[in-house]
């Protein structure tokens, strides 16, 4: 479990990378990234292409996230996800939610 | 805790014992300068009666003694201390090694005579430190003991109450079968079943994010939402909404509720489900030994305010015999050592592989038991089996009377009439049974009574008024897409008009309702009703082979718009 965050350089989005389980261990760490980080672009970019699983506390920490990021106004993108984890989200419908690509 | 305590009682009280008697009062007056308590004794008995009855700090023990030696002393002294760590320093004027080697064996160390008082000063200040970490950490050890104790008793009554609110309900019907299995001693999923006044039953399973208590918080209001809202006739839209709104208001954003809530009427074998996150639920088909998913197409409730219920909701048609199955996803996510989980095709193989349907709740408990084997359950793992049952065998308990002493509304009508901005919006059937309960003797027959209002004003408002047509319902895509068309043309409503005329006299030998309920619409053709046949294929949509089993006379005059129906009670 890792999690690195960096700005695009073209775009300036937040771009927050996980790898490994996704779940309730990176709370805090996941926080960590994106709280008192100035995103000029307002939008946020979780990259799950080194991600295998995510639990529902994960699902719990993309909400908080999006009500950080401005909750209905939010711009949360979700990419690179592998089937097992696209399933997970699509159970819960979260493409309501966020862009997932 | 982040402050480390000073158990340590100060000052330090030292016990120092050695038959000399000019050395014992140099070292007293040393530690009484040095602000010690000082207790003394002059011989190794001595020195064991004092310590009990003292129990110093630290102990100053002479080697050499007459009676028992300081060896002996010690140990006896270390056996009477247990568990606290009194340290033990040997004075003595042996030089051999293996004599010293002795003395940190079994006490904790040793100073050579003659002795420097700055040495001596220093040993007992670093021994005096370690004994109170030692102490520090004895009580906090106790102390998270006793804490863990605590917390354990605490929630082992919250875990009564819990589930007596939470896993309540009549989850224990013969055509029910249900698995919980805690991984702490509270449950994530929350398992509820009830019975509407209609005689509909609505099963509700929800799996709270997480595990333990923080999720377990969240399903009492739930529950009770649910229960008392299905008591009082409230629709399955209506609970949804509000158990939505509620854990929306006390949930943190981080914690949700997955949820799949599905109503039963036996009357008509209907089933509306709704699934808000949790994996494909099952219709398993008796007959033809089909499995009907059920899928997720609702975000979960407490995360949004908003639902689209009327759109995700969907109705199946079921047979006596059919199984429905609603599982968390604890199964599909159970592990086994290798870390592999169960997932969704082992699943289905259970149902494929699956010879009398009378066994397959226990099948798919022991697939799921024999994949994990030793290694213990990762989540909560919720099994829940309804079978489908003809109405007459699915029974109520009578209830005792809320109000048996005969007080209440005995000899009254009542007319109301619903305008469109009230039916576009406002359920009255709630509100109409709880004017029904407060009938005395009526409310043993308050669900039939129900029933028969309900379906009236149902007719009225959805052929009458909104003019929909029932024979769209005959399959159950058309059932889904008429409660959407219900719902856009309930949206729309600007005239029209439903009449509820209630007219009631009863003592407790009997009594007489006479329900009246006319509409707006243009009516239907009710003389068709005395041909048989007709009346089964062309009406079935109105429920009125329903109303006339629970009513003792049906009628319809002007154009099938003005129904009258009565309702006699006898004892």
């Amino acid at each position: 479990m890792a999690i690195t965050s960096t700005f695009s350089a073209d775009s300036g989005d937040l771009v927050i990378a996980i790898s490994g389980r996704f779940d309730f261990s990176s709370h805090q760490e996941f926080r960590g990234v994106y709280e008192n980080v100035d995103v000029k672009s307002g939008a946020y970019v979780i990259d799950l292409a080194n991600s295998s699983y995510l639990d529902s506390s994960a699902l719990g920490m993309l909400l908080m996230l999006r009500d950080y990021a401005g909750g209905d106004e939010a711009n949360v993108s979700i990419i690179n996800c592998n089937n097992d984890v696209k399933k997970i989200l699509n159970v819960s419908n979260f493409e309501q939610l966020f862009t997932i690509k | 805790m982040g402050k480390v305590l000073n158990y340590f009682p100060s000052p330090a009280k030292i016990l120092i014992v050695d038959s000399n008697s000019s050395e014992r009062c140099l070292l007293k007056r040393f530690f009484l300068e040095h602000s010690y308590i000082v207790v003394d004794a002059a011989s190794g008995r001595d020195a064991l009666t004092s310590f009990k009855k003292h129990r110093p700090d630290i102990v100053l023990l002479d080697l050499l003694m007459s009676d028992i030696s300081g060896f002996d002393v010690a140990v006896r002294i270390k056996a009477l201390a247990g568990d606290d760590f009194i340290p033990i320093v040997f004075l003595t004027s042996l030089q051999d090694e293996r004599s010293l080697v002795r003395c940190v064996e079994v006490g904790d160390d040793f100073l050579a005579k003659p002795y420097s008082q700055i040495v001596l000063q220093a040993k007992i200040n670093s021994l005096i430190n370690m004994r109170n970490m030692q102490l520090t950490l004895i009580n906090q050890r106790d102390e998270i003991t006793n804490y863990n104790h605590d917390l354990l008793q605490q929630q082992d009554v919250a875990k009564r109450v819990f589930d007596r609110i939470a896993h309540a309900g009549v989850l224990g019907a013969d055509n029910i079968k249900y698995h919980l299995s805690p991984l702490s001693i509270f449950n994530g999923d929350v398992m509820l079943a009830g019975v509407s006044p209609t005689g509909n039953l609505v099963v509700f399973l929800g799996d709270f994010t997480g595990h333990g208590l923080h999720a377990a918080i969240g399903s009492m209001p739930l529950a009770q939402t649910f229960y008392t809202m299905l008591k009082k006739g409230f629709s399955l839209r209506e609970i949804v909404r509000e158990i939505n709104i509620t854990l929306c208001e006390i949930l943190p954003v981080d914690l949700f509720c997955c949820a799949f809530i599905a109503e039963i009427n036996f009357n008509n074998c209907h089933l509306r489900v709704w699934n808000a996150g949790l994996p494909d639920c099952v219709i398993y088909r008796s007959s033809t030994r089909e499995v009907v998913k059920l899928a997720s197409n609702h975000i979960p409730m407490g995360i949004n305010e908003t639902l689209n219920f009327d759109a995700t909701v969907r109705v199946y048609e079921i047979e006596p015999g059919d199984r429905l199955y609603v599982w968390s996803d604890g199964i599909h996510e159970a592990q086994n050592s290798r870390g592999d989980m169960f997932g969704e095709d082992r699943l289905m193989d259970v149902f494929a592989c699956n010879s009398r349907v009378e066994n397959l709740f226990e099948e798919i408990n022991t697939a799921v038991d024999h994949f994990i084997g030793d290694s213990a359950a990762e989540d909560d793992v919720s099994l829940l089996e309804i079978t489908m049952i003809k109405a007459d065998l699915f029974k109520l308990d009578k209830r005792a009377a809320l109000n048996s002493d005969g007080l209440g509304l005995k000899d009254w009508r009542m007319r109301l009439e619903l305008r469109p901005e009230t039916l576009k919006s406002f359920d009255p059937l709630p509100l109409l049974l709880h004017i029904l309960m407060n009938v005395p003797h009526l409310q043993p027959y308050g669900g039939q009574v129900y029933t028969v209002i309900s379906e009236l004003y149902s007719n009225s408002l959805e052929h009458g008024v909104l003019g929909l047509d029932s024979a769209v319902k005959l399959s159950s895509v058309g059932f889904t897409e008429y409660y959407q068309h219900r719902e856009a043309s309930l949206a729309k409503l600007s005239k029209g008009y439903v009449i509820i005329d209630l007219d009631y006299s009863g003592n407790e030998e009997g009594g007489d309702l006479k329900i009246i309920i006319e509409d707006s619409g243009v009516g239907f053709d009710y003389q068709q009703m005395l041909c048989e046949d007709a009346f089964k294929n062309q009406f079935s949509g109105r429920g009125i082979h329903l109303i006339r089993s629970l009513s003792q006379s049906l009628h319809y005059a002007g154009s099938g718009n003005k129904a009258y129906a009565t309702f006699v009670w006898s004892d």
